[in-house]
């Protein structure tokens, strides 16, 4: 059965950039004494989606913010192992997290434009990067939020407060900011988990636009959601990668019995 | 048919149901509200009368005489048995009676009228006069009787000429006089300093004499003028009857404002109600706080609630902001907060000795040694003043304001912080452009709490720069135009002073309610602003949880 599809399987996109972009090796996280992380291996390749499916607590978001390194700022946590993005560690003590972090985007589950304006929340990553420009930050504005397929919706009311807009409308706000400052990387935290289909939609179709430029790594609960729009999967389980592959391989034919029971929904 | 099992409809007990409990809370509110409505009705129904225009009776009595007054209160008494009816009489002339209140038994009274004629006067040093106007004389020992037609509109002229006479003559002496004084002092303080240094400066001490020569001389010519101005207001005068029968003469510069009480329709009386509310609210008291208004009292209580609020927001946010994001869980922090969130509990007696000892001594003293040294002995920051008493108060709120902002801090979502981290921000640039822009709103509340809390505050001002009668306001046209250093007067302890240090409190009570009007109304506008104030934050800034 394997072998029968093996053939047909390879020929799904070939990634445009390097293979291994962004590497994850050995890693480990423990929160405490709790170790939630074992041992992971994992590469994403360079502008392509790479989606971390599992069943909730299998750390897939755990190691999302270690690769920006957001889990800094929660107290009693440690990690083994390493993160390189372009080969370079993460966690060099020579990196600076705030700079790693303009390179790395993120969109969270729940949107959270700050209780400013769309134009401020969109120009936020340049401000606090020390960025004046009027010119150039009304540049930016406009060109992420016309990434982000938000301009023709906002263009008339750059300034009012982002709150106005509706739960769709400004979760692309917040990808339009987390593409703001051009990052390589655009780490996304379930972004549709609290959207509705056709929102969903939009930021599907605004995702596969993405990735022509940019690397972008998406956890979801959605397996619909990963099979539609990412290049490969990998499945999580308890804290372990137990399978890593192109995005047909994985749901059409799983290596794993348990990725197998997961994407047909025995479990999960 | 469906047919329903047993028990179906039937329901939870109300017990069961909690519905003792909400009862229970219902009543607890109702009460709550019962209280506070009635405090108010209370307030108001004792205060507001006093400004009401009441009518004079003239009692004539079978064997003393007559009186003229406000009839206060009928009620009863038993004496030997036998009940009789007394009035207590307001019969105000104080310089004839001695006394304000005169109690009068039913059984002597002859026949009480209300003479069309009854004059009210407000006068600057009597107090209340009751009285029959009878002539006026004016320049030149010129006498207009009261039967003159055109009596009434010379009376109205003479009381606003001398009236406007009367601010000519504070002026110069005041403001003229008071200027040259304050130099001629300035250049004698000079003198002292020049003449105990060792290598005398001949030049410069007979610069300075020959400037206080020539100030002198300005000095005298006011001084004149003033002497010129005092004399033609003695020049007029109202001769009035006092029921007693007594004629007595009165000048027109004591009287601050008149009306026959009798004579006055409904309109009119409100006309007066509305003035006597403006004068109480606008004008500086007399006649040891039993007369005049409050004015000075409510400005240095706005002024001392304003400095404290400036004092305390910064500081409890400083405060808080290093609590809550940047000190490192542990002893320590534990300790601060504690030791903070105690300051509430401390009486606030304690801080006026605290204000007194810290501030009024230590910090003042050492102020007056650096600074204004060549004022010594005299103390200029070493004495309680409005600044210290600010600044005490601060102290006495700080817990709150910083309660207030820690608990707005921990209620910015994590989501928003994180969110600006991922983008690159530092904590500082998250904490200042994200973080304190959404707790603002609560901090505000913080604020209208320690504003509340402060402004009625009395026992620790009394330590650190309240007084009875302060002779300058804390903010004039004098520069520089904020005197930290001086007295001042304060609402909260205008009522103690009418309440418990008035020589009658009888008549002191109408003006005790008013002042406690006052200050509620005073404090419920600042909480008023400062709660629109965060109406508009929380608009423009709240973080809305998804």
């Amino acid at each position: 059965m394997n072998f029968f599809f093996d053939s047909a399987l390879q020929d799904c996109d070939e990634p445009t950039g390097s293979p291994d972009f962004v590497e994850v090796r050995d890693f480990c996280f423990y929160y405490g004494a709790h170790k939630v992380l074992h041992n992971v291996f994992l590469q994403l390749a360079q502008r392509q989606i790479t989606a971390l499916i599992g069943p909730s607590g299998c750390g897939k978001s755990t190691l999302l913010r270690s690769i920006n390194r957001l889990n800094d700022v929660i107290k009693g946590t440690r990690h083994e192992g390493d993160i390189l993005i372009d080969r370079q560690s993460v966690f060099d003590a020579r990196v600076d997290v705030l700079s790693l972090r303009r390179r790395v985007g993120m969109v969270f589950q729940q949107s959270n434009p700050f209780p400013k304006s769309v134009y401020e929340n969109v120009v936020y990553p340049l401000r606090v990067a020390g960025r004046k420009k009027k010119s150039e930050l009304d540049n930016v504005a406009e060109r992420s939020l016309r990434a982000a397929a938000l301009w023709d919706e906002v263009k008339d009311r750059l300034h009012a407060n982002a709150y106005q807009l509706s739960v769709g409308q400004m979760q692309r706000l917040c990808i339009a900011r987390a593409i703001a400052n051009s990052p390589e990387i655009i780490l996304l935290d379930e972004p549709c988990a609290a959207l509705d289909p056709v929102s969903t939609g939009k930021i599907e179709e605004l995702l596969l636009e993405l990735k022509k430029d940019y690397t972008l790594v998406l956890v979801t609960h959605n397996l619909q959601q990963a099979a539609r729009v990412s290049d490969r999967t990998a499945f999580f389980n308890q804290g372990r990668l137990v399978e890593a592959a192109s995005t047909q391989r994985i749901f059409m034919a799983p290596q794993d019995p348990l990725t197998q029971d997961y994407v047909s929904g025995r479990f999960g | 048919m469906f047919k329903p099992p047993r028990g179906f409809f039937r329901r939870l007990s109300a017990a069961a149901q909690g519905e003792p409990w909400v009862w229970l809370c219902a009543a607890g509110l109702i009460m709550s509200l019962v209280l506070v409505i009635g405090l108010f009705v209370l307030i108001a129904s004792r205060a507001l009368p006093a400004f009401w225009p009441q009518p004079v009776a003239l009692l004539e009595l079978r064997e003393s005489g007559a009186l003229a007054g406000r009839i206060v209160q009928k009620y009863e008494k038993q004496t030997d048995g036998v009940r009789e009816t007394y009035f207590k009489v307001y019969v105000g002339n104080k310089a004839v009676h001695g006394k304000n209140f005169v109690h009068v038994n039913e059984r002597e009274l002859l026949r009480v009228s209300y003479p069309e004629d009854m004059l009210y006067i407000d006068s600057l040093d009597g107090g209340d006069i009751f009285g029959q106007p009878q002539s006026l004389t004016l320049q030149g020992g010129l006498r207009v009787p009261v039967d003159d037609p055109r009596f009434e509109d010379f009376f109205a002229q003479l009381v606003t000429d001398t009236a406007v006479r009367r601010i000519d003559i504070l002026e110069v002496e005041l403001g003229q006089l008071g200027e040259l004084n304050r130099h001629l002092e300035q250049n004698a303080r000079r003198l002292r300093v020049l003449a105990k240094n060792e290598i005398q400066n001949a030049a410069e001490i007979g610069e300075i004499s020959a400037a206080q020569k020539k100030l002198q001389t300005r000095h005298e010519v006011y001084a004149r003028k003033s002497k010129e101005l005092h004399e033609r207001q003695d020049h007029f005068t109202l001769g009035y009857r006092v029921a007693s029968g007594q004629s007595l003469v009165m000048p027109m510069e004591k009287i601050d404002h008149y009306y026959y009480p009798n004579r006055l329709g409904f309109f009119e009386k409100a006309d007066v109600f509305m003035q006597n509310i403006w004068r109480f609210l606008s004008e500086a008291p007399r006649q040891a706080n039993m007369g005049g208004g409050v004015f000075p009292a409510i400005f240095g209580t706005l002024v001392m609630t304003v400095l404290m609020s400036a004092a305390v927001a910064p500081l409890g946010v400083l405060v808080a902001v290093y609590l809550h994001e940047y000190a490192r869980p542990g002893l320590f922090s534990r300790l601060a907060r504690a030791g903070i969130y105690n300051l509430a509990g401390v009486p606030s007696i304690v801080f006026g000795v605290i204000g007194l000892c810290f501030f009024v001594h230590l910090a003042g003293g050492t102020l007056d040694q650096l600074f204004f040294a060549d004022a010594l002995p005299t103390p200029t920051f070493g004495t309680g003043g409005i600044l210290w008493a600010s600044l005490t108060l601060a102290l006495m709120t700080l817990p709150v304001v910083v309660v207030a902002t820690e608990q707005a801090l921990h209620a910015v979502p994590r989501s928003v912080r994180e969110a600006s981290m991922a983008c690159g921000a530092s904590q500082w640039q998250s904490l200042r452009r994200v973080v304190l822009p959404a707790a603002v709103p609560g901090m505000l509340t913080g604020l209208i709490l320690a504003m509340a809390r402060g402004a009625g505050e009395v026992a620790p001002l009394m330590l650190v720069g309240v007084v009875k009668l302060a002779p300058s306001l804390p903010v004039d046209a004098v520069a520089p135009f904020v005197h930290l250093e001086r007295k001042f007067m304060h609402l909260g302890y205008h009522m103690y002073d009418l309440g418990a240090q008035s020589p009658d409190i009888d008549a002191a009570l109408p003006l005790l309610f008013a002042c406690i009007l006052t200050l509620v109304l005073l404090v419920g506008a600042l909480n008023f602003l400062a709660v629109w104030m965060r109406a508009r934050m929380r608009k423009k800034y709240a973080v809305k949880p998804f």
